[in-house]
């Protein structure tokens, strides 16, 4: 159980059955009056904004969290299959939860699953991930285009800009917070 | 330590030295009290720190005003003060406050007090605001009625605030956030339902004479004509401890010697400033954590 004197940025607690992360957070006090904790949550499962001014008496859970480390084995339509590398258990997670970051997954990667109450609602991914480039226009010697990047598909479909001398079949770094090329790897 | 931290250190001890110089300078007399107290004025809002069988002060207040009670005329006082589970970007749990009193005076005397005081702090007579704007520090400063504040920057009046519980939530998130951008302003006739120690105006007792100092959004000082009626102290008294123990707290003893004193206190005015907002405020500071030396997540 968590008061609002507990309130932080970063806190996570359980409000109508969701589990939300504290994003912004204020504490006023005006006058002689009584504490006022107005904070920003994110909706951990489906990423919706909420705004709410607790006062001191409030109280509230703490949200059912935990974080296992899992391999990721292979897709089958819109479920991702994957395996608890401590118990070896499987789980399956769908496409809506995992987001942006099927373009990055490719099998055996090891990820952190993030569960509420025992059931998972995503996924934590290496920052760096290394994919195979599949489709890729060649490079024109003498381009005077002027144009710095090219388009190019990775091997989960993904497709993003690279400079323009990458060529098809070659390995490239991906940051997956933003999903930008970083740099080309010898393979 | 970091330049910019250690610069904003140097210009605290500077400003705390000349308050001091002020106000010796003006006839005042410094004063020490105990931080730590057996008994505390009952405030349902403020929760204390217990120290043993004592608490430790929230404010000097009572102990001053047994000084006035005493024959004191002008004293302050620069101290500690704690306040369990105020924390945020303008809140430290223990914190630096500068509080004085001035005998057979009211609350008019202080606001006079307030401006002087900030003129002599800043020669130059401008503070640069938090959105680069100035703040001209010229006295007279502006005085706004809690009453025309609400009917100037809240989405709903003041009657209606109190009669809903609203008061707090619409003074801090609405209305602070406009007040002192462009000068220091006071904030003044409160509520009588808000009057705490302060004495009610003898002339329209529906508010209390007591007033708070806002520059740039920040609430800086609260001041007021002391209330020095002791059964009507002491009624103020038993009731807030009834709210405090409807908040789930235990009330803690009644101060009664100070409540003996009161029936002795002239006519008086007092104020507290909070020290550590005003080298916020004097240093361009968006937190209090670039203020002071240790936060307390620090120790």
């Amino acid at each position: 159980m968590y008061t609002a004197a507990d309130l932080r940025k970063g806190l996570k607690l359980e409000i109508d059955g969701y589990p939300y992360i504290v994003t912004e957070f204020q504490f006023a006090k005006p006058g002689k009056g009584q504490a006022l904790y107005r904070t920003k949550m994110r909706n951990m499962v489906n990423g919706n904004m909420l705004e709410r001014t607790f006062r001191s008496n409030d109280k509230f859970e703490k949200a059912d969290l935990e974080e296992r480390p899992m391999q990721y084995l292979y897709s089958q339509g819109d479920d991702f299959i994957f395996m608890d590398t401590q118990n070896y258990e499987q789980m399956t997670i769908t496409r809506d939860h995992l987001g942006e970051n099927t373009n990055y997954m490719t099998d055996n990667m090891e990820v952190q699953v993030l569960l509420f109450r025992g059931a998972p609602i995503g996924v934590t991914l290496p920052i760096t991930v290394t994919l195979r480039v599949i489709k890729a226009d060649p490079w024109a010697k003498g381009d005077t285009s002027g144009s710095d990047s090219k388009p190019v598909t990775v091997e989960t479909g993904y497709e993003l800009q690279v400079p323009p001398f990458v060529d098809e079949g070659e390995l490239i770094q991906i940051d997956t917070r933003t999903g930008e090329y970083m740099t080309r790897v010898k393979g | 330590m970091n330049p910019q931290r250690l610069s904003v250190l140097r210009q605290r001890a500077v400003l705390i030295q000349a308050a001091r110089s002020f106000f010796v300078g003006q006839g005042f007399l410094e004063v020490e009290t105990p931080i730590r107290i057996p008994a505390l004025a009952p405030e349902a809002y403020i929760e204390p720190e217990p120290s043993g069988d004592c608490f430790l002060q929230t404010s000097p207040e009572l102990c001053m005003k047994r000084l006035l009670a005493a024959g004191c005329d002008k004293i302050f006082q620069v101290c500690k003060c704690f306040r369990r589970n105020e924390r945020g970007d303008r809140h430290l749990p223990e914190l630096t406050m500068l509080e004085w009193y001035r005998a057979g005076a009211d609350y008019r005397a202080l606001m006079a007090d307030c401006e002087a005081l900030l003129l002599a702090l800043c020669p130059d007579g401008r503070l640069r605001g938090g959105e680069g704007q100035w703040l001209a520090l010229a006295p007279p400063w502006p005085r706004l009625t809690v009453s025309q504040a609400f009917a100037r920057y809240a989405s709903l009046p003041l009657d209606q605030a109190l009669a809903e519980g609203r008061f707090e939530e619409v003074m801090a998130f609405e209305i602070e956030p406009f007040l002192g951008r462009a000068t220091p302003l006071f904030l003044c006739d409160y509520p009588a339902s808000q009057a705490s120690l302060a004495r009610l105006d003898p002339d329209h007792p529906q508010v209390a004479q007591r007033f708070e100092l806002y520059l740039d959004g920040l609430e800086l000082a609260n001041g007021f004509s002391e209330l020095i009626d002791a059964a009507e102290q002491r009624r103020r008294f038993v009731e807030e401890r009834e709210l405090i123990l409807a908040l789930g707290r235990p009330p803690g003893p009644l101060p009664e010697p100070f409540l003996a004193d009161l029936a002795r206190m002239p006519p008086s005015a007092g104020i507290a400033l909070g020290l550590d907002r005003l080298v916020m405020l004097f240093t361009g500071s968006r937190s209090i954590d670039q203020v002071v030396a240790f936060t307390p997540e620090s120790l």
